[in-house]
């Protein structure tokens, strides 16, 4: 097996939500294979690295394998939440887009292209 | 083999698009059974500038979707025995009722019934000391600032008891957004109000239709990536639930949009945090061993919702004045553009320094730094050469003399700034902050009238 690194964004989709300071990240994986190097790469360690400019007191990972997700939930990176950020996205509704930019490693033969779906995947950037 | 009973979202949201139920109410027609149209237009803030309205003319304060949403919904939702469930009564649902009335006899229905449920506004029963003591999560009730709204996050039960008092329209303030659907199923079901399981399952279908669109691919699409079709005429979701309490997501035939499994994902999880713990008022939803299931083309079905026992307290919001947030914008564009804004930044902030030292001014250049921020370190103004700079300045605070000098010195750049600045634009608005308050039960008590009903 050969490991090759690419953007999570390759692998997995995610959506945002706000609930005062708090964000929570859902990250789904594109395809059910990539779960398990999902879930030993995107540690809520890793993920308060990656976000570590806006000072989180806290991540926590909730695992939902029937549904090859993922959920974070992001202490006080809102800076302050919609109701006091000075930012744009007080909501935080990119930082979806902003997870998806870390780099995972992968086995190169599951993103063969074993589907359709995913030689398509491969052909992108 | 008992009927499915069909819930339509017609609005996700108070700014949702006021043409998206007719499609909805056309499919619901062509259906046999229990049928409802659901309109979810309460955003937490949205209340509390319903209060500060009511507080200026009482006879208002409700939901401005209202107007926009109901007119032309009415009418054909009456014609076809599809009944109505909307929170749209804002901060005011009887004024509410009596309007809904009103376009009810506009449209040739005097008789419908229409009941208006009540009990969600707190800020009567509790004062502001009893509010503040039952503060969590944080302290913005300390000093006691000035109470915009205070509502407390009622449940199903109410709404249902309504429909079973025959309501063809259900008018609610602040209910849990989920209830707004659980409350038709347990009406049209005869669900028990212990019978977790099946309460999880329903408060699960109201979670996923409660933001219209974003189930039906709303706030999906990617080109490319994750594709789309037809998302300029999009289909708002319909939920077919069974008495067991499983259902199948889909949407109106011959509408743009998709459903399937990952569309339904992405909104299971949406503002979620303890997937194993979502509270409401009605019952906690354990999400944990949820399963999708394709059930044809755009038809996602979900089971495996499970239930524990509703929390003792009711969470409630609180929205306080905070002053005011202003903002500024600017361009600069062509050669040296990316010199120009830097150099537009520096006189601003360093004016600002000067006259309102103790105001906190933020500078962003958009579509270079301003929606990650510090997060994207590398796209800073500093770091590359665009063809063109939009900068962006906000200030808040209490004092609205130092907030309104920043937007003039914005404005001020067009004569006195650098060269080639244009398009500014610039806004205040009044901050609330807000705050959670865990109430006891036994301290509310939901009211259901019918309009026109003697009291």
């Amino acid at each position: 097996m050969t490991g090759i690194e690419v953007p999570l964004y390759r692998l997995a989709h995610a959506r945002s939500g706000d609930k005062g300071n708090r964000s929570n990240i859902a990250l789904i994986c594109r395809d059910r294979v990539f779960y398990p190097a999902i879930a030993a790469q995107m540690t809520a360690e890793r993920v308060a690295q990656h976000f570590a400019a806006r000072r989180p007191s806290l991540v926590i990972r909730y695992d939902l394998p029937k549904l090859a997700a993922f959920n974070f939930v992001l202490d006080d990176v809102l800076e302050g939440g919609v109701n006091a950020s000075l930012g744009l996205d007080g909501h935080g509704k990119a930082l979806s887009f902003f997870l998806l930019t870390a780099t995972v490693t992968v086995d190169a033969d599951l993103l063969a292209p074993s589907s359709a779906a995913s030689a398509d995947l491969l052909a992108r950037e | 083999m008992e009927p499915l009973v069909r819930i339509g979202c017609g609005a996700g949201f108070a700014g949702d698009r006021a043409d998206a139920s007719a499609a909805i109410i056309a499919e619901l027609a062509r259906c046999s059974g229990p049928r409802f149209l659901m309109l979810e237009t309460l955003a937490e803030r949205t209340l509390a500038l319903c209060q500060l309205e009511r507080r200026r003319d009482p006879s208002r304060g409700y939901s401005p979707a209202l107007e926009r949403l109901l007119p032309h919904a009415l009418g054909p939702c009456l014609a076809n025995g599809i009944r109505i469930i909307g929170n749209f009564g804002g901060a005011n649902p009887s004024a509410a009722g009596a309007r809904v009335a009103e376009l009810a006899r506009n449209a040739g229905f005097p008789d419908a019934r229409i009941a208006v449920i009540e009990g969600d506004d707190l800020s009567e029963a509790f004062s502001g000391g009893e509010l503040r003591a039952r503060e969590v999560g944080g302290a913005v009730l300390a000093g006691a600032p000035a109470v915009i709204a205070a509502n407390v996050y009622l449940g199903a039960q109410p709404i249902a008891q309504a429909l079973d008092a025959g309501a063809d329209i259900v008018i609610t303030g602040r209910v849990a957004d989920p209830a707004l659907v659980l409350a038709p199923l347990v009406h049209a079901l005869g669900w028990d109000w212990s019978d977790w399981q099946r309460l999880a399952a329903g408060t699960l279908a109201g979670h996923l239709l409660e933001c219209g669109a974003q189930v039906t691919g709303g706030y999906f699409a990617d080109p490319g990536v994750k594709d789309v079709p037809g998302l300029a005429e999009i289909g708002y979701p319909i939920a077919e639930v069974a008495s067991d309490g499983s259902f199948v997501v889909t949407k109106p035939r011959g509408t743009g949009g998709t459903v399937d499994r990952r569309t339904v994902t992405e909104q299971i999880l949406y503002e979620v945090h303890d997937p194993c713990v979502y509270l409401t008022p009605d019952v906690t939803l354990d999400i944990g061993a949820v399963e999708l299931a394709d059930a044809g083309r755009d038809r996602v079905r979900v089971s495996g919702a499970r239930g524990h026992r509703r929390p003792d307290t009711l969470k409630a919001t609180i929205f306080v004045e905070r002053g005011v947030l202003g903002e500024a914008e600017i361009s600069y564009a062509g050669p040296n553009a990316r010199a120009r804004a830097k150099l537009a930044a520096d006189v601003v902030t360093t004016r600002m320094r000067q006259r309102a030292p103790e105001l906190a001014v933020r500078v962003d250049a958009i579509g270079l730094d301003s929606t990650f921020a510090a997060l994207a370190g590398d796209r800073s103004l500093a770091a590359c050469s665009p063809p063109e700079v939009r900068l962006r300045f906000a200030a808040q605070s209490a004092e609205r003399a130092g907030v309104e000098l920043l937007l003039d010195e914005v404005e001020a750049l067009y004569c006195a700034g650098p060269a080639g600045g244009c398009g500014v634009r610039r806004q205040l608005t009044p901050r609330l902050a807000s705050a959670s308050c865990l109430v006891e039960r036994e301290r509310i008590t939901p009211r259901v009238t019918f309009v026109g009903a003697a009291a």
